[in-house]
């Protein structure tokens, strides 16, 4: 499909991988890929969640070791043992996380590790200053670099990441999904950014899901799919589908398989919740055998607005009513008593427990139903286990591995698993399938369609398009705290949504 | 609500029947999994020192000798119970052994106010309780460092003792308060090795066998999920600090009687002791894992090393160096062990 | 605006206060010569929190400090013993090296067998007690058997301090360099602010947390000279316990047991809070015994108060919102 012989008489990459490698315990999160990047051009890496750029982008940042396979820098096989061997050598990385140090100041967050010196090797501390604002400068950040990070917002703190980069004189630029935080004006001065880094002759590798991003900025394209290569080429020898079908491996409507659920009575209804600082007078209803999404950028106050609902945080005002009870909820705990669950988009943090074993996992929240008189009992526990795994189709060697040592995608099963037996009414997902490979993603949404017919009423939340539109049966979307809109039927359409959720206008102005 | 057997939801005799692949409760069964375990290799340890003891010294054998020998440990393991619990949930006290001086200076108020012996077991034992209450709330309350509380309230604690009492000290305790430090309950059995047997016994099953002990491993694991599924982790870590500091009271007590007086700097250096006697058994430090019978096995190892060292006549500072040895060796050498294997 | 509000400008407050409380019923305290004394008795304290606070920062504690102090200590009283003739700055050296030596044997237990600094620190404290025990035979070694010149240094007057209170100024000035114009300094900051970030940066988490360990097992041996001489006897249980208040010194100076944050004149009001509670309670004629209790207070009050002043903001979307339009 690519026609890779053409381009390498036209320019040798700066930087390739050749038949990379790399295996942790129970996935291969890369297997023998191959990636080029060329000088004063993007490359855009195109994959879904799960298809291994985050392990390619730490692989080229000298954070993880390859298995085997080699990494050449002009033609050389060279080696990135270390964060700052590969610094070294011209790689820098606008990482995806934030990573950055908050007592720190934005100079120094500039800086650290490659100072200017001074005197007996003393960090020149005016230069450094004097520097970092020129480079702030010119990117048009109005950030004052003697400023705590911690004082920063989420924005800003990601014009610092990118000053960083440019700090250090690379070759080569990895921006992982760089516009994730991002307002469509500051998106638009990064554009101008990679323009000019371009036009200075570094290679860049943008990872993005936003496809009109790729096709306003990538020159070249390169397609993984489950840790594997499927592909490369030159974006103007593309179109979108063809990119998606790459991508997926499939036709879209293959992936959703929503089944026509019966919509019933009202079960939950929020009025007027919240929040000093997070979200504002969000009111909706939920009924029987609904799939209700969640659509909104990053950022937009969803997941605040479901921890708020099961009792993490405190609403300012609100009411919920569950089945038409008023129902005050305080703690996850009267949530689960009430019927409400919610599946959190950080699996290693908030959903799962991965030390624990699988069984004690999923019982967590129903010890009350499988111990007698406050005495857990093995028998019980390892059959409710089972009956729910089962039903997920869990693949696991055990039901006493600890979870941690399962994929993603089996991880999530469990979480999920552990909250279906509490025998909820409402079951709020939350990402619920970031970062999990195309089975498990496939697994996970069939059973959310299945549940709906079998009349739970579901919440997903979800950044990706192609899941709302495929899935839900009505969507809110929400923007800066607060409620957009309310779409269903004709009205939803992956349009109205990007729309809605980044306030742009009928006539294409922002807000 | 217990929910019986005949939930045909998950029913043993159902579950199989629904669909998806089956997948086998364990691999190991549960006896493979004891031998391989910390607490087997902790009891070999035991069982070489006893033999080792036995012919170190022609005294070691003697049923009375090794009965003085438990007093070496019973009350800092009374207190190693319930700071087990709390190191798994991922806190700390170290503030135990100044619980012990003040919940003695009380119950030295109390029996000079001229109270007799319940009165001033009960003083201890409140006293231990308040204490814990003290720190549970500086740190389930307002969000505060365990360590850094305790290593607070341990100058706290001790200072309010040494404020009364200054350099000196309250003797005369009742003739039937000696019951619990001297006292005999069978034989060679001591009142206070009847009360860690009985403790072990009810610690393991807190711990292993009832929600409760399942929540603080969920909590010491990962806090946060463990909230997100509904334990009440402030709930649990205030308990556990409750409990601490009882524990601490009762050791005040039995201390207390055994000495036969109470001064300010009753019970120094125990905290360290209790935090390795913990570890030794294999409990965490970082929180989330170790089990009662690992922490039953490691009070049994310090005891007959102190004794077996003392028999030989080593001075009490040098088998410090032994115990010290132990708490960074069991760790190091597991890991030196798979660095060595790993190459 | 920010210096006001700053914990070293409010720690530094508070001590004024007391001063000025005391001053009131006894001048005779605050009078130059007697505040000098009260900088150079508190001086071991000073130097050894400053260790234990690049410690903290990396989120380790060095619960040893104070064996190592004592077991560096003893060394040099028997190096002396052994060889009067030997210029004391070579003492001063070897204790510099045996107390980095002794912080290394931590350092390379946290970094390369990745033992929990508590549990390492733990066991090394007690195992240094116990070989000061072996090498002494448990016996004191007394002023008399010291010579002139080891036992005199400490106490030399320059302007009115003794060299003790000048050491201490002098590592207060290394350490301030160090930590905010260094990179390894401000590594320790990264480390402990954001070991994760720290690692895509390209600074070795333990590699810093074993340099840490380094500079505190120094200072503690530093500390562990001029102790002996300045008490001119060593034994075994010297400075027993002295751990607490050197993690309490950092606790009251702002030092954030969650690493990361904490600065050197922080640290260094830290511990001279508990140095003029020391000095004071005599002096205002309570006793002693108070000490202990006050400190104790001081320390849970301070961490009270860093723990309100230093809570993170959570993100605000409303705000931002607010700002857009």
């Amino acid at each position: 499909m690519g026609n890779l012989a053409a381009d390498a008489s036209a320019a040798h990459p700066v930087l390739a991988l050749d038949g990379i490698t790399k295996t942790f315990p129970g996935v291969k999160a890369l297997d023998s890929v191959r990636l080029h990047l060329f000088p004063g051009e993007v490359t855009a890496l195109i994959g879904e969640n799960g298809a291994g750029k985050s392990t390619v982008v730490k692989t080229l940042t000298g954070i993880y070791q390859p298995d085997s396979g080699q990494i050449l820098m002009d033609g050389q096989p060279v080696q990135f043992p270390t964060a700052q061997s590969a610094a070294d050598a011209g790689v820098t990385a606008i990482h995806q996380e934030t990573v950055l140090f908050e007592e720190l100041s934005v100079a120094e967050n500039i800086y650290i590790g490659h100072a200017p010196r001074g005197a007996f090797k003393m960090i020149d501390r005016r230069k450094m200053r004097d520097d970092a604002a020129r480079i702030l400068t010119s990117i048009g950040a109005k950030i004052d670099p003697m400023v705590r990070l911690k004082d920063l917002g989420i924005a800003s703190r990601h014009l610092v990441a990118i000053a960083r980069a440019l700090s250090i004189d690379a070759r080569v630029v990895i921006m992982d999904e760089p516009t994730a935080a991002l307002s469509q004006k500051e998106i638009e001065e990064l554009y101008e950014l990679v323009d000019h880094l371009k036009a200075q002759g570094k290679a860049i590798l943008f990872i993005s899901h936003k496809f009109d991003e790729i096709f306003r900025i990538a020159d070249r394209w390169t397609v993984f799919r489950d840790g594997q290569f499927i592909g490369e080429g030159l974006m103007s020898e593309v179109d979108e589908s063809d990119l998606v079908r790459r991508m997926v491996g499939r036709s879209v409507d293959q992936i959703y398989p929503k089944r026509a659920a019966v919509i019933g009575n009202e079960v939950l209804k929020v009025v007027g919740y919240s929040h000093a600082t997070e979200f504002e007078d969000i009111n909706f209803t939920l009924n029987r055998g609904e799939i209700l999404g969640f659509y909104g950028l990053v950022g937009a106050g969803r997941s605040e607005f479901m921890q708020s609902l099961i009792g993490i945080t405190r609403p300012t005002k609100g009411v919920t009513r569950v089945g038409g009870d008023i129902c005050v909820i305080r703690s996850p705990a009267d949530a689960v008593d009430a019927g409400i669950v919610y599946v959190p988009e950080d699996r290693g943090k908030q959903g799962a427990i991965l030390d624990m074993p699988i069984f004690q996992n999923v019982t967590l929240p129903s010890l009350g139903r499988t111990s007698k008189n406050g005495f857990t009992r093995m028998a019980e526990e390892f059959a409710l286990a089972r009956t729910y795994t089962q039903r997920l189709d869990l693949r696991a060697a055990s039901l006493d591995t600890p979870v941690g040592s399962l994929s993603g995608g089996n991880q999530q099963k469990v979480v999920i698993a552990k909250w279906l037996a509490t025998k909820p009414r409402v079951i709020i997902l939350d990402e619920p399938t970031k970062g999990i490979d195309i089975g498990s993603k496939a697994a996970v949404h069939d059973f959310m369609s299945e549940l709906a017919a079998q009349g739970l009423s579901v919440i997903m939340v979800s950044s990706e398009i192609p899941e709302i539109m495929g899935m839900s049966d009505r969507v809110i979307v929400m923007r800066e705290g607060r409620i957009a809109a309310e779409l269903s039927g004709d009205a939803l359409s992956p349009e109205t949504l990007v729309r809605h959720a980044a306030g742009i206008t009928a006539k294409g102005e922002a807000a | 609500m217990t929910i019986t057997t005949t939930d045909p939801d998950y029913s043993p005799k159902t579950a199989t029947t629904t669909a998806g692949r089956r997948i086998p409760d364990r691999l190991t069964p549960p006896m493979v999994r004891a031998i391989k375990s910390w607490e087997s290799l902790l009891l070999l340890v035991a069982v070489g020192i006893f033999i080792l003891n036995s012919f170190a010294s022609p005294y070691f054998l003697d049923a009375w000798n090794l009965s003085d020998a438990t007093f070496n440990f019973t009350e800092k393991a009374m207190i190693a119970f319930a700071m087990a619990l709390l190191i798994i949930a991922g806190e700390i006290d170290l503030s135990v052994a100044a619980i012990i001086a003040l919940a003695s200076t009380a119950m030295g108020l109390m029996m000079q106010a001229g109270f007799d012996t319940p009165m001033i077991v009960a003083t201890g034992l409140m006293t231990g309780l308040i204490c814990g209450a003290f720190n549970g709330v500086l740190v389930t309350r307002l969000g505060l460092p365990s360590i850094v509380v305790t290593i607070g309230t341990m100058s706290l604690f001790r200072g309010i003792s040494y404020i009364v009492l200054g350099d000196g000290a309250f003797r005369g305790y009742p003739e039937s308060f000696s019951w619990f430090g001297q006292g005999y309950v069978f034989w060679v059995i001591s009142t206070e090795l009847a009360i860690f047997a009985i403790l072990a016994v009810i610690y393991g099953v807190v711990l292993h066998k009832t929600n409760f002990g399942r929540a603080v491993y969920a909590v010491g694991n990962n806090a946060t999920a463990a909230m997100f599924s509904g334990i009440r982790v402030a709930r649990v870590k205030m308990i556990l600090f409750l409990l601490t500091g009882l524990m601490s009271g009762l050791a005040a007590v039995c201390l207390t009687s055994r000495l036969g007086s109470t001064r300010p700097s009753i019970a120094t250096g125990f905290e360290l002791e209790v935090v390795t006697m913990v570890v030794l058994g294999g409990i965490n430090i970082l929180g989330g894992s170790g089990s009662i019978p690992g922490v039953v096995i490691a009070a049994f190892v310090m005891g007959l090393v102190t004794f077996g060292l003392g028999l030989l006549n080593v001075p009490g500072i040098v088998m410090s160096i032994v115990i010290g040895a132990l708490l960074i060796g069991v760790i190091a050498l597991p890991r030196l062990w798979q660095k060595f294997r790993r190459g | 605006m920010n210096v006001l509000k700053s914990r070293e400008t409010i720690l530094f407050a508070a001590i004024l206060a007391l001063l000025m409380l005391i001053a009131t019923r006894f001048p005779g305290f605050v009078a130059p010569t007697n505040l000098l004394n009260v900088w150079a008795d508190t001086s071991p304290l000073m130097i050894l929190a400053l260790g234990q606070m690049v410690v903290i920062l990396t989120r380790c504690i060095d619960l040893s400090v104070a064996a190592n102090l004592a077991l560096t200590g003893m060394v040099c009283a028997m190096i002396n013993v052994a060889m009067p003739g030997l210029p004391v700055i070579v003492i001063v050296g070897a204790a510099l090296i045996m107390g980095a030596a002794l912080g290394a044997v931590n350092g390379l237990l946290v970094w390369k067998l990745s033992i929990p600094p508590i549990v390492v620190t733990l066991g090394t404290m007690t195992i240094f007690r116990g070989i000061i025990f072996l090498i002494s035979d448990g016996q004191w070694i007394n002023a008399h058997e010291m010579s002139a010149s080891f036992t005199a240094l400490p106490r030399i007057q320059v302007l009115g301090l003794p060299l003790l209170g000048w050491t201490a100024v002098l590592v207060a000035l290394i350490m301030g360099i160090m930590m905010s114009r260094t990179a390894p300094g401000r590594a320790f900051f990264a480390v402990g602010g954001n070991p994760h970030a720290a690692v895509y940066t390209g600074i070795d988490v333990g590699r810093t947390q074993f340099w840490a360990f380094v500079i505190s097992g120094m200072l503690a041996g530093l500390a562990g000279y001029l102790w002996i001489a300045r008490y001119a006897v060593a034994y075994v249980d010297i400075a027993g316990g002295f751990e607490l208040d050197v993690v309490a010194a950092c606790v009251i100076g702002g030092i954030s047991i969650a690493g990361g944050v904490g600065t050197v004149v922080g640290t260094i009001l830290g511990a001279l809070f508990l140095g003029l509670i020391k000095n004071a309670l005599p002096v205002v004629d309570i006793s002693p015994f108070w000490q202990l209790a006050i400190s104790g207070a001081a320390i849970i009050m301070a961490v009270t108060f860093n723990s309100r002043t230093g809570r993170t903001k959570g993100r605000i979307i409303l705000k931002s919102a607010e700002i857009a339009q």
